[in-house]
């Protein structure tokens, strides 16, 4: 029987093989820009749209390692700092309040007839276009961009909480009762520990939602985080800024991403078995 | 027409005597009538299995007993009580989902003591009741296993916790739902003496649903066979709208007797399964109302039984 190494249905890359193919987009992208940029420049030196490589690191390090001099920062740091921060108080917040939302929707059904129709008619509102609502209520400091954050992640949360609290098997519910349990002591004690992983995988999947939302609150009203400066040095076409800014942005998505994905593995064996 | 029946013992001195006393129960869902006027005592101690065609709502009595549903009509009482929502007097082991995922088999086995007590309660009885949990685990054989999770059992070690699991609280009476029909033939052997062991030792009663007439046989003090084939004075039009009833009711062996195991292979043995398929299982076989063979002395009917059906389902 012959086997592939790359193509078909039972084609076998193998361990080297894989690695090489994981990284080859990765090459190519990189390769494209660098020969793009480079006939760019040749061109007319000064350029803006596909600066040198160079001239991003040079950039970068100036706004990492230089203090602003009107105000003694150092804006790539405050920046990362500040929508850290947005994002964290955004979605953590989301978070909390969806897994209490969602679990106890999906084992009460009173609250359960009360709120579905509410919740899926709220998360179907369009959080931008409610923006300029937050920005009147709130103010344009940072409970405006946070509570836009909130809004675009927690009834996703809550309805992905509700739908995999819903999935458990009513078994487990009379199983708890047999034993004793309470009505309250089922629903904290013995379901809501068991949607816990699920609770962090769909975090991981919110943080895609809530960096657009970061970002468009701190293009329109900011004055520091990564969103605002993007959309500041985007006035004087500073690609060597925006294209290193965007790196970042990814990296520390991915890195969360990851790092919640481990969270999961580790403090959860049982989860993903 | 009139019938000579004998309906049996008194139902009154029944109820006060039995722990599980069941009357009148019947239970549909919109036209379709799963369980048609279900009499049913059972005394302290016994080992009560039920058999039955598949779809014949053995597990549906079960869920009534457990309290997961409401009868349509008629009445169950533990210890004289009219049964509520499920809670710590009906312990009961499932086919699967017995055991929480996300606990280890220790931890599931005392999750039960620990729901009952607030968290700063439990460290005082903490260590007592993992030494008891560690005797039941050791008597599975599975000490070195105690620290798993539920998927990293097989099968039958998980069917095996989730008896020490049920049977910890100490429930007046442990329900069974199929609970070992998902095991190979050798974990299953193994499970049944190991259920037989705990059940002389504790004299608990246990009501076994099982489609498994030789594990029924082989495992009860007492058998109950349910069946929708069966024929009555109701019109045959009425036909579609009968449910089981139970057609079948004898006395296997004394409370608290179990079985030993090389009677699987006798030939009384063998000519009772047969009886009893014959009597429960094959859907020809329509025996009438009157001529069940309900030989158990606490096996009784009301008058009801015998007037051709409900009039509310």
């Amino acid at each position: 029987m012959k086997t592939t190494r790359l193509l078909g249905l039972h084609a076998a890359p193998g361990v080297y093989l894989h690695w090489v193919l994981a990284a080859l987009p990765f090459a190519f992208m990189i390769c494209a820009y660098l020969l793009l940029s480079h006939r760019m420049l040749a061109e007319n030196p000064n350029a803006k749209l596909l600066p040198s490589v160079g001239k991003m690191v040079e950039s970068t390090v100036r706004l990492a390692t230089q203090p602003d001099p009107r105000t003694g920062d150092y804006p790539f740091w405050t920046d990362t700092k500040a929508s850290l921060k947005r994002l964290a108080v955004g979605v953590i917040s989301a978070a909390i309040v969806g897994l209490l939302l969602g679990v106890n929707m999906a084992m009460f059904p009173g609250l359960n007839s009360m709120a579905r129709a509410f919740i899926t008619f709220l998360s179907i509102i369009p959080p931008l276009a409610i923006l300029p609502v937050l920005f009147i209520i709130f103010g344009v400091d940072e409970v405006a961009k946070v509570v836009l954050i909130f809004i675009g992640s927690v009834f996703v949360i809550t309805r992905d909480i509700y739908l995999a609290t819903a999935a458990l098997p009513l078994e487990q519910v009379t199983k708890a009762l047999s034993l004793g349990a309470s009505q309250l002591g089922v629903v904290y004690r013995v379901i809501l520990p068991q949607v816990m992983p699920r609770l962090f995988n769909t975090a991981r999947l919110t943080l895609g939602t809530a960096w657009l939302f970061l970002i468009a609150a701190e293009a329109i009203a900011s004055t520091e985080g990564l969103g605002y400066r993007i959309y500041l040095m985007r006035r004087y076409m500073a690609m060597d800024v925006i294209l290193p800014y965007v790196c970042w942005i990814t990296l520390i998505g991915y890195t969360l991403d990851l790092g919640l994905r481990m969270w999961v593995v580790w403090r959860y064996p049982w989860y993903t078995k | 027409m009139v019938h000579e029946i004998n309906i049996g013992p008194d139902p009154e001195e029944l109820r006060t005597r039995s722990i599980l006393y069941i009357e009148d129960v019947y239970k549909a869902y919109g036209d379709n009538v799963i369980l048609d006027d279900i009499d049913l005592s059972i005394a302290p101690g016994e080992f009560c299995a039920v058999v039955g065609p598949s779809g014949c709502g053995k597990s549906t009595l079960l869920r009534l007993i457990l309290g997961q549903e409401r009868t349509s009509s008629g009445r169950v009482l533990l210890n004289g009580c009219p049964i509520g929502h499920p809670d710590m007097d009906r312990g009961i082991v499932y086919q699967k989902y017995s055991l929480f995922p996300n606990l280890s088999a220790m931890d599931n086995i005392l999750i039960g003591h620990k729901l009952r007590m607030w968290p700063w309660q439990w460290g005082s009885r903490k260590k007592d009741l993992t030494e008891k949990a560690m005797v039941f685990l050791g008597r599975a054989g599975m000490e070195n296993h105690a620290h798993k999770y539920p998927h990293q059992l097989s099968g039958g070690q998980q069917q095996r916790v989730a008896v020490i699991q049920a049977l910890f609280t100490r429930p007046k009476i442990l329900l069974m739902d199929e609970p070992f029909s998902a095991l190979d033939p050798g974990a299953r052997e193994d499970m049944q003496m190991f259920l037989l062991e705990l059940w002389e030792e504790s004299r608990l009663t246990i009501f076994f649903v099982t489609h498994d007439l030789e594990e029924a046989a082989y495992l009860a003090t007492r058998l109950v066979a349910l069946s929708q084939h069966y024929s009555d004075e109701r019109n045959p039009e009425e036909l579609a709208k009968r449910g089981a009833k139970v057609v079948l009711d004898m006395r296997l062996r004394d409370v608290g007797a179990a079985a030993a195991p090389h009677i699987k292979s006798t030939a009384e043995f063998g000519a009772l399964i047969q009886n009893i398929r014959r009597d429960a299982f094959e859907p020809g076989y329509r025996q009438h109302v009157k001529d069940f063979s309900l030989t158990h002395p606490h096996s009784f009917r009301t008058p009801s039984s015998f007037q051709g059906g409900q009039q509310n389902t």
